[in-house]
């Protein structure tokens, strides 16, 4: 009989199928905790589901993901936490959900980001990808939808896309379960250091604002030596974000 | 860390706000973009000798459009209608004489051989066991049919296009256009379409959404629609008219749900719940041909037994309520024939009956059971001798028998379709009042949604009446 293969990643010596166990909402005792965030209707939920074995409803219309969804996955005897955020198209205005999303990325303090985005409208999904990229460097970028992108003729250099983010991107197509193993096994990389990210900073700022930014990170880096976003909390008090004001002076950002 | 320093950063960027002026924000946006674009540039390649989209648009122009979108709407709804009512017959009939005609008997003669006590045998096998029984048989088929073609619907991508069409009328009923995606939900199951309205921003929005989310016909309230339809409404036309007939008659009770949906929703707006209408994007995404199997099995497991599993659970206690009413005795009268004749006056104000307000307060915690309940307390009081004893619940083999028993009960054209609206227009189900609780926080609003409805059930069923006599 002849077996299909659905990846090259799972027929990989790197890639151990059988240290793969989906734990469902059993997330207990976990060793990382992953999220995933992105636009709404790019097939988050899809993910999740492949990714943790659960049946998460999902449907075809934005803002399906009401709740905060939980599960997990086992990897190599390491157990993985996956939190599936409500998508939203940016984390710079303050409506409930992006608000939720900005948080648990920010205090949460995941091991992992997973950005889900759009294959077919990138352009748009990068608006949220340039943001989380300030807020954390450890990020994966998965490529969702490929399958309808091939259909509307769209092709993207996932090569060239990795390497201007400054973090690994993998393609999938999630509905059909593409791409799933290739991401396993990113995440897990991530997590363990072996993978470390340099992800793209926004770069077309005007000169006077990018000025005053510096000044502000290079006050924030005295105080905080380490802090992976210095830069972002320094747009933020830019902003005049009150809820960053208080974090900072209760020292919740590190 | 030095609160100190953590103040002069604060300062500082107090300071530099104001040099760098008003459009930060702005100017932030718009760097962002720019970078995106550069990206994009760099990396994505479009075959634009091949038209993209193309099916998608024409399929979009054809249903969100002025002249074909509202048609097209009510076709799909009668037609996945239409193949519940035909499609859930045979099963429903095949379920019905395994588990009653079949199961009940041998259960009875089983626990009669072993000696159990006759109130222990009626109260856990004619109580519990058939209440559960008839609730799976009449249940399960249509679940098991409409779930599935609804969620295939989601999956395609149609819902978002109903909001779409929806939009404007609720914005001039004061509502969030994203009222008519919780609406959808809620046409499967009210409690659901509750906790959907979290993707309304506003919160003045959100509550409308969630006190009108019960005009929505739920999956437990079909069936007693497309039943009475069937019997009283589809038998006043010849026979070859009468399928489709009923199917208007149901089709008519939902839309009117969705005007009373705009009407109290325009209401509350202009009166409790005063306030701008906000605006939104809504994103037509592109239609995604459903895994046809994977929906099919995942809507079967998820959806369906998880309805259908609430169903058994309230029915069960519901079977035992029925019959302990019916059985326990003040003076010469059962507990129930006691209710059903002091509300009988107050029934017939309404068209209705006191068989079908005690069954409605017995059917509080589902809906679904309110037609067995009907039944039996109705042989109980007309005392037809249906072969079963006080208190069983029953499923009868034909549409007809079932016919003839609410007509001996003394029931009319008018009072079929007086139960229609009263299906319509009554409290929630218990699970959706303790969902409206968990998403308001609001004792007084849980309130308001439960009783509204009721009293527009009142006056709407009371108006219905006075006029049908009037004319009649």
């Amino acid at each position: 009989m002849n077996t299909k293969v659905k990846s090259a990643c799972e027929m990989c010596a790197h890639f151990n199928a059988d240290g793969l166990k989906k734990l469902g909402i059993h997330t207990d005792n976990f060793d990382f905790v992953v999220a995933l965030a992105g636009n709404p209707n790019t097939g988050k939920s899809t993910v999740f589901n492949a990714l943790t074995g659960l049946r998460q409803h999902t449907g075809n219309w934005p803002g399906k993901t009401v709740t905060r969804a939980e599960g997990g996955f086992e990897y190599n005897t390491q157990k993985f936490k996956l939190v599936d955020l409500p998508g939203t198209y940016s984390l710079l205005s303050t409506s409930e959900d992006e608000e939720a999303a900005r948080d648990f990325i920010l205090f949460g303090k995941p091991n992992v980001t997973v950005i889900v985005v759009d294959a077919n409208r990138l352009e748009r999904n990068l608006n949220l990808v340039l943001q989380i990229l300030e807020i954390t460097d450890r990020v994966v970028l998965c490529l969702n939808l490929m399958d309808e992108a091939k259909r509307n003729h769209i092709s993207i250099d996932v090569r060239t896309l990795s390497r201007d983010l400054g973090i690994p991107v993998v393609p999938t197509s999630a509905r059909f379960s593409e791409g799933i193993p290739e991401l396993i096994q990113t995440i897990s990389e991530i997590a363990n250091g072996n993978i470390v990210c340099k992800p793209h900073k926004i770069k077309s700022v005007p000169n006077n604002i990018e000025k005053a930014v510096k000044t502000l990170a290079n006050e924030i880096e005295k105080e905080f030596p380490n802090i992976p976003n210095s830069r972002w909390i320094a747009f933020r008090l830019l902003e005049g974000d009150t809820q960053i004001i208080n974090a900072l002076k209760a020292g919740q950002l590190v | 860390m030095n609160q100190k320093n953590i103040d002069y950063i604060i300062e500082l960027s107090n300071e530099l706000r104001w040099q760098i002026g008003d459009d930060f924000h702005d100017n932030l946006t718009e760097s962002i973009y720019a970078d995106a674009a550069n990206i994009v540039k760099d990396t994505v390649q479009v075959d634009n000798s091949k038209k993209r989209f193309r099916l998608d648009s024409k399929i979009d122009k054809i249903v969100t459009s002025k002249t074909f979108g509202f048609p097209i709407m009510f076709l799909i709804l009668g037609l996945v209608l239409w193949l519940t009512i035909v499609g859930a017959n045979y099963p429903s009939s095949l379920l019905a004489s395994l588990l009653l005609d079949n199961m009940h008997p041998i259960l009875k003669s089983g626990a009669a051989s072993i000696g159990t006590p006759w109130w222990l045998d009626g109260f856990l096998i004619d109580g519990v066991y058939l209440a559960v029984a008839w609730v799976i048989a009449v249940m399960l088929p249509p679940m098991a049919i409409f779930f599935p073609m609804f969620t295939l619907l989601e999956d395609f991508g149609y819902l978002p296009r109903v909001a779409f069409n929806l939009d404007s009328l609720f914005k001039k009923s004061g509502a969030h256009g994203k009222q008519a995606l919780t609406m959808s939900m809620g046409f499967g199951c009210n409690a659901a379409g509750v906790v959907a309205t979290r993707i309304i921003d506003s919160p003045r929005e959100r509550l409308i959404a969630i006190i009108t989310n019960n005009f929505s016909l739920c999956n437990g309230r079909w069936p007693t629609q497309i039943l009475i339809a069937t019997i009283f409404i589809g038998a006043v036309v010849p026979g070859s008219y009468s399928s489709i007939v009923s199917l208007l008659a149901v089709i008519g009770v939902a839309v009117l749900g969705m005007g009373f949906m705009f009407g109290v929703s325009w209401a509350l707006s202009k009166t409790l719940l005063k306030g701008e209408v906000s605006t939104f994007n809504l994103e037509l995404p592109p239609y995604r041909p459903p895994r046809f199997w994977k929906t099919i099995y995942t809507s079967l497991i998820d959806r369906t037994a998880i309805v259908l599993w609430r169903a058994i659970v309230f029915a069960a206690p519901a079977g035992a309520v029925i019959w302990l009413i019916s059985n326990i005795y003040v003076g010469n009268e059962s507990i129930a024939e006691w209710t059903i004749n002091s509300l009988d006056s107050f029934g017939f104000l309404l068209g209705l009956n006191g068989v079908i307000l005690l069954a409605y307060i017995v059917a509080i915690p589902a809906n679904e059971i309110v037609i067995p309940t009907i039944l039996m307390l109705t042989v109980l009081v007309t005392g037809i001798d249906s072969g079963a004893g006080a208190g069983v619940m029953f499923e009868l083999d034909s549409m007809n028998a079932t016919g003839d028993i609410l007509r001996a009960g003394g029931w009319t054209l008018l009072t079929a379709i007086n139960l229609m609206l009263f299906s319509l227009l009554h409290n929630p189900c218990s699970t959706t009042i303790y969902t409206i609780y968990k998403e308001t926080k609001s004792t007084k609003w849980t309130v308001f949604a439960s009783i509204m409805p009721v009293i527009l059930g009142f006056i709407v069923t009371f108006l219905v009446a006075q006029v049908w006599r009037i004319i009649f």
